[in-house]
């Protein structure tokens, strides 16, 4: 996994609450038996109508918004557990996704794929939202190690919560199974005391 | 100290606590597929890591796989490859498969309860969202991504925080025509998608001891719509009697032994709940969606609200639906009865019930899919399969099929679907597709009318 300390980018709005895994990746793109490939069709029939006409007034087809972070609507990530969603916003280049609430699973899989879902207060959402739309070229400031998110050349900022077992693996690079095969013996010696 | 249901299995499981972080916590059972495995077993092999545990993963071939012809060759490549990627992975690492054409086969979460794997007490995990079903046996039970199941298989266990515990009680008599589809439904509309993040839920009452483990399954399968990890509900006299003799169950006295335990899990009387919410039966009836989630349904006697909120809005612009109209007189012509929510025995014995001496509407395309070949064999034996042939229903061989359309059973854009299916998001079921979820008896109902009625009046 890759690590994650810090970063500054310009962001991608996506104003919609509720987005589902099914939008994220859809079901037909799930046949894949390797982690490759799935950035090409993130948001997939958002992006392209049935004909693979670009729909230009979807925002991340919109030549004024670019960047690493994409700002979507409460509740993201809801639905399906595919970790091909994960790999998918991975695949077009996002490493952060800001959002007022996350949907648990969806979560858990952004983390164990260097991908943060970072929580913010509603009101801080709709000031995000708001400046990206009237100020593309904004730029978002994203610090894990000290937990905040700003926005550039404004004194506006919110600090987040995440996990500290999960940000030290961020950080680092670690990931789960690492720490899962170190407790090994101790796993073992829990099977035998339960027989 | 006074315990739920819920913290007495897991308290059980817990093998580590790491200081102010997440807990290691051991799965009794592991169930795979086609669509989420892969890559973890590609993981494990990269690292030279083995499965730990082998005979503690069941698989089973279902998102993917035709419901037609099952005995010939898969015609799309990638659906073959995904296939055959599963049964060299289930082999290489003596893992139990019970693939297409197996007379085990079926929906994970349909094959598993009525194997009799699915247990009280257990810890289960599988790579797809509604795992939650089996926490209808009173078991924890929940969807994990594809990175976990690679932890799964490499140390049996997940690192995990613990869930707030949730409690939705539902007491008093449910009304003719309401079944347990609706009674998930009816909660989801109430609560909303995000009300249960963060949280397990136990469904207590009444109505939900009195409902069957078809039922119940029905209900914990849809746990996840509203953001819950997991629904349960307590073990009892239901749940013993249903899994008593089945293939995978314990026997004699060893089932005894069981039973003992199982009796032991129920909640406690004062424990206590993080968050409770309290329906009255009386207040459910049939219900309906007409938005792109599951929150957004209606008593299909009732009217689409009015919401001023551009999400709201671009759904109901997706649906072609208006606020403040009803749904009855709809005219549908894809009827969709089947998935892991409603493709049990019991749901195609409704639809039966209703369809006798019936026929389906001409403009209609009604589609049953079993959930499992037992569902299958039984829906034979049973002589349902006959009434369907006469009213014109087609019954199909088992799969996920069109809950979720990664195979050829799509419906096409723009075309309306009454589905038993949990999920009605955008193109969930085919690209510009337009799903309303609702209950087997109103799937039949539907089909039979050629448009959306109100069941409640044919049936008082």
């Amino acid at each position: 996994m890759e690590k994650f300390t810090k970063i500054t980018s310009k962001a991608v709005p996506l104003a919609i609450e509720n987005i589902d895994t099914d939008q994220i990746i859809p079901a037909r793109f799930l046949k894949a038996t390797d982690k490759k490939g799935f950035g090409d069709n993130v948001f997939r029939d958002w992006r392209f109508d049935k004909n693979g006409n670009t729909n230009t007034a979807f925002s991340l087809n919109n030549p004024l918004y670019s960047g690493s972070i994409l700002i979507a609507g409460d509740n993201f990530g809801c639905g399906s557990s595919r970790e091909h969603a994960a790999w998918a916003l991975v695949g077009y280049g996002f490493k952060v996704i800001v959002s007022s609430f996350f949907a648990d699973i969806f979560k858990g899989n952004a983390l164990n794929n260097g991908l943060l879902p970072l929580q913010v207060s509603p009101s801080f959402l709709t000031i995000l939202m708001d400046t990206i739309h009237k100020k593309p070229e904004t730029e978002i400031l994203v610090d894990l190690e000290k937990q905040i998110i700003s926005i550039a050349d404004t004194n506006l900022f919110e600090t987040f919560e995440i996990d500290p077992y999960k940000k030290t693996c961020m950080i680092n690079g670690y990931d789960d199974i690492d720490y899962l095969l170190s407790k090994k013996e101790m796993i073992e010696a829990f099977e035998t005391q339960r027989k | 100290m006074s315990k739920t249901l819920f913290d007495k299995i897991w308290d059980q499981h817990v093998v580590d606590t790491i200081k102010e972080g997440p807990q290691v916590l051991y799965i009794d059972k592991h169930l795979i597929h086609e669509v989420t495995s892969p890559q973890a077993f590609n993981e494990l092999k990269e690292r030279s890591i083995p499965i730990f545990r082998p005979n503690q993963i069941v698989a089973t071939a279902d998102h993917n796989t035709p419901t037609i012809n099952q005995h010939l060759p898969i015609k799309d490549k990638l659906s073959k490859n995904q296939l055959e990627q599963l049964s060299k992975n289930c082999s290489d690492n003596n893992i139990t498969l019970y693939e297409l054409g197996h007379k085990y086969n079926g929906i994970v979460h349909v094959m598993a309860p009525e194997l009799g794997i699915t247990q009280p007490g257990m810890t289960m995990v599988c790579g797809d969202s509604h795992t939650s079903t089996h926490g209808a046996f009173g078991a924890i039970a929940f969807g994990i991504g594809t990175s976990q199941v690679a932890q799964v298989f490499a140390s049996q266990c997940l690192l995990l925080k613990k869930p707030k515990s949730l409690r939705v009680t539902v007491n008093g008599k449910l009304k003719k025509g309401v079944l347990p589809k609706d009674v998930i439904l009816y909660i989801i509309s109430k609560l909303g998608t995000n009300s249960g993040t963060g949280y397990f839920c136990e469904y207590a009452g009444n109505v939900f001891e009195d409902m069957s483990m078809e039922g119940r399954m029905t209900v914990c399968n849809m746990s996840i719509e509203m953001g819950a990890r997991g629904g349960m509900i307590a073990p009892d006299e239901t749940t013993f009697n249903y899994i008593k003799d089945r293939q995978f169950a314990p026997k004699g006295t060893d089932f005894d032994k069981k039973v003992a335990y199982w009796k032991t899990l129920p909640s406690d009387i004062d424990a206590v709940f993080d968050q409770e919410y309290i329906f009255d039966a009386e207040d459910i009836g049939p219900m309906v969606t007409y938005g792109t989630n599951p929150g957004m349904g209606i008593k299909i006697t009732e009217t689409i609200p009015k919401e001023n909120n551009s999400s709201f809005k671009k759904s109901l612009e997706y649906m072609n639906f208006e606020a403040g109209s009803s749904l009855i007189d709809q005219q549908i012509n894809y009827v969709f009865i089947g998935s892991c929510t409603n493709s049990r025995i019991e749901d195609f014995r409704v639809a039966a019930n209703f369809i006798k001496g019936k026929q389906k509407a001409e403009n209609v395309t009604a589609w049953l899919v079993p959930g499992s070949k037992q569902v299958e064999a039984q829906i034979i034996e049973e002589g349902l399969k006959e009434i369907f042939d006469n009213a014109g229903f087609e019954l199909r061989q088992p799969g996920c099929s069109a809950c979720l359309a990664m195979n050829d059973d799509k419906i096409p854009k723009g075309e309306y679907c009454v589905s038993t299916s949990n999920r009605n998001f955008e193109g969930r079921q085919g690209q510009g597709s337009r799903t309303i979820l609702a209950s087997p008896l109103v799937a039949a109902a539907t089909a039979v009318e050629g448009k959306i009625i109100d069941i409640t009046k044919q049936l008082n």
